[in-house]
């Protein structure tokens, strides 16, 4: 498959993991088979690496609680970071993580049921990893916007009903 | 106080899009493919560049033809785009939207009695405007088996002595059909044999499907007998800015200018700002509106094949103009009694001259899932009325 379509198919699913095969596969101008063929590579690859819904469980119940944590570690050689960042990961509370560039190494975004539950959880786990120097752990207040989606409702369309 | 009216105004009908639209917007909870505008917003830095430009203070008038600054970054976006060189100077004039620079366009040219041949389907402002530069329209009717492109046969026949101008409008509204470079070539010796000046409304030229846009402007011997009219409002979805420009010969630019100065002064001094932000960035934007816009096209002409509506492939802008003659109804009746029944608008295709009647317009600039339920509502609306 030609590369722009391949970029193509993956914003549309990125954008929208409900399209059908058959839609995408109009929408691109390709066969359903080459679709089907073509996300089942992608996922075999792991370019696709699942498949979520954007909630705003703001509007569901208001309980729970995310915290970005930056961690600083003694400097890593080699596979360092790497082994470091597998050892993180294996915590179901860890739902995102970056290695970072500047002040301090990782970004941790950690979800759970309360502010005590998160801070024991930073203090017992992530801060007694032999490598971690130190935590620094930010509650998040609001959420507006994740994945490039503003949680707010998109406001009516603007425009008249016919125009030349 | 009727007597007391222009006659050529009291004259002119009111577009046909009016009428149904004041009579669309009653109607509550209508999915609306009747819309001759993107639906995206303005991309966000071309909005912050007219942000920018108020609260700095640019609220004054600017030169007539427009912004130096602005005529420059028209010239260099041009010349990448079709490598056809304008001088910011004397051969840009920037105005309220492509509309205005239509209507500039004809009054700098036309004569009492001069012919202006023109398309139709075609966009609605070409007939009134020559008849209010004195002109006379000469329509050119196109037809479904020439994909609605002009053939050189039909504009040799619609020449007379009178004839001075010849307006194109491709790629086109309502039909979306484009004009490929061997096209515009064929009509190379007519246009030259009978002197013709050509107006060339490529508003949507960034908009085209498989195909890559050619202005007749770029062909041998054109480039000084055509007015490109261009503008802001499709390719980086501007509308409600209103900017447009045109580009040409100087001394037609140069009375064009003249009348602008009188009329409006100048084009809108913040939008002029946010311009130069789209001609030097926007690049990006209009990749990916294209983009969508053509996955959408391709659903949408996929779902009316499906219904057995037949409608040639447009390969440009954002419509389609399927013909309903099978039904029996008039193209008003098609698209009222749809309205009415099934709550989704679409434009008679009479609105854009009477060749459009038996067809409707549909834009598919409309969020996929309006595109998916309007087709469910189309299909059970057909259903109906299918013997
Ligand atoms: C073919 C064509 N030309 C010109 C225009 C005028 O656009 P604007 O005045 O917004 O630049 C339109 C708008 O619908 C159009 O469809």
């Amino acid at each position: 498959m030609e590369q722009v379509i391949r970029e193509q198919l993956l914003h549309m699913l990125e954008n929208n993991s409900k399209l059908t095969e058959h839609e995408i596969a109009i929408m691109l101008g390709i066969s359903e088979e080459e679709v089907q063929r073509e996300i089942a590579g992608l996922e075999k690859a792991h370019v696709i690496c699942g498949y979520h819904t954007l909630i705003d469980w703001n509007k569901v119940n208001d309980d729970d609680v995310t915290a970005l944590v930056e961690l600083r570690v003694t400097p890593q050689g080699g596979e360092g970071y790497q082994k470091l960042a597998e050892k993180i990961n294996a915590y179901p509370q860890v739902v995102t993580l970056y290695l970072m560039s500047g002040a301090y190494d990782f970004l941790v975004m950690v979800k759970g049921k309360t502010l005590k539950e998160i801070s024991l959880f930073v203090s017992g786990k992530l801060a007694s990893i032999e490598e971690v120097q130190s935590t620094t752990t930010h509650f998040t207040l609001t959420k507006y916007k994740e994945l490039g989606v503003s949680f707010e409702a998109k406001q009516a369309d603007e425009r008249m009903v016919v125009t030349p | 106080m009727r007597e007391k009216l222009s006659q050529k105004v009291l004259n002119l009908k009111s577009s046909g899009i009016r009428a149904f639209f004041d009579m669309a917007n009653e109607i509550p909870d209508v999915i609306s493919l009747g819309v001759g505008e993107p639906d995206f917003d303005t991309p966000w830095h071309i909005r912050e560049a007219g942000i920018q430009a108020l609260q700095s203070g640019k609220t004054f008038y600017t030169s007539n033809a427009g912004l130096q600054e602005l005529r420059a970054a028209i010239s260099s976006y041009t010349k990448r785009k079709t490598g056809l060189t304008y001088n910011p100077e004397n051969q840009i004039i920037v105005t309220v939207g492509g509309s205005e620079a239509i209507d500039l366009a004809l009054r700098a040219l036309l004569n009492a009695g001069d012919e202006v041949i023109y398309l139709e389907p075609g966009f609605v402002s070409y007939y009134p405007c020559i008849k209010l530069a004195d002109g006379v329209p000469v329509p050119i009717r196109l037809i479904e088996e020439n994909r609605f492109r002009l053939k050189p046969e039909q504009l040799e026949a619609a020449v007379t002595p009178k004839s001075k101008v010849l307006i194109l409008s491709y790629p086109n509204n309502p039909t979306g059909a484009v004009m490929e470079k061997e096209d515009l070539e064929a009509l190379l010796p007519v246009i030259q044999k009978h002197d013709l000046i050509v107006i060339s409304d490529e508003i949507y030229g960034e908009l085209t499907y498989g195909v890559k846009h050619c202005s007749i402007a770029g062909l041998p011997g054109m480039e000084q007998r055509t007015i490109i009219i261009n503008g802001f409002s499709k390719s980086f979805a501007m509308t409600g800015w209103r900017l447009g420009y045109a580009l040409g010969n100087h001394e037609i630019i140069e009375q064009m200018v003249k009348i602008h100065q009188f009329a409006v002064m100048c084009a809108p001094t913040i939008s002029q700002y946010a311009a130069i932000e789209a001609m030097e960035q926007g690049d990006g934007d209009i990749e990916a509106m294209r983009e969508s816009y053509d996955q959408r096209r391709k659903f949408l002409y996929h779902e009316l094949q499906r219904l057995g509506l037949p409608c040639f492939e447009p390969q440009g802008a954002f419509y389609m103009f399927p013909n309903i003659r099978e039904f029996g109804l008039s193209s008003g009746e098609f698209a009222l009694k749809l309205l009415k029944e099934e709550k989704v608008a679409v434009v008679p295709g009479d609105s854009f001259g009477e060749c459009g009647e038996g067809f409707v317009r549909i834009s598919y600039a409309a969020s996929l899932q309006n595109l998916k339920e309007a087709v469910n509502r189309i299909f059970r609306f057909l259903s109906r009325y299918r013997t």
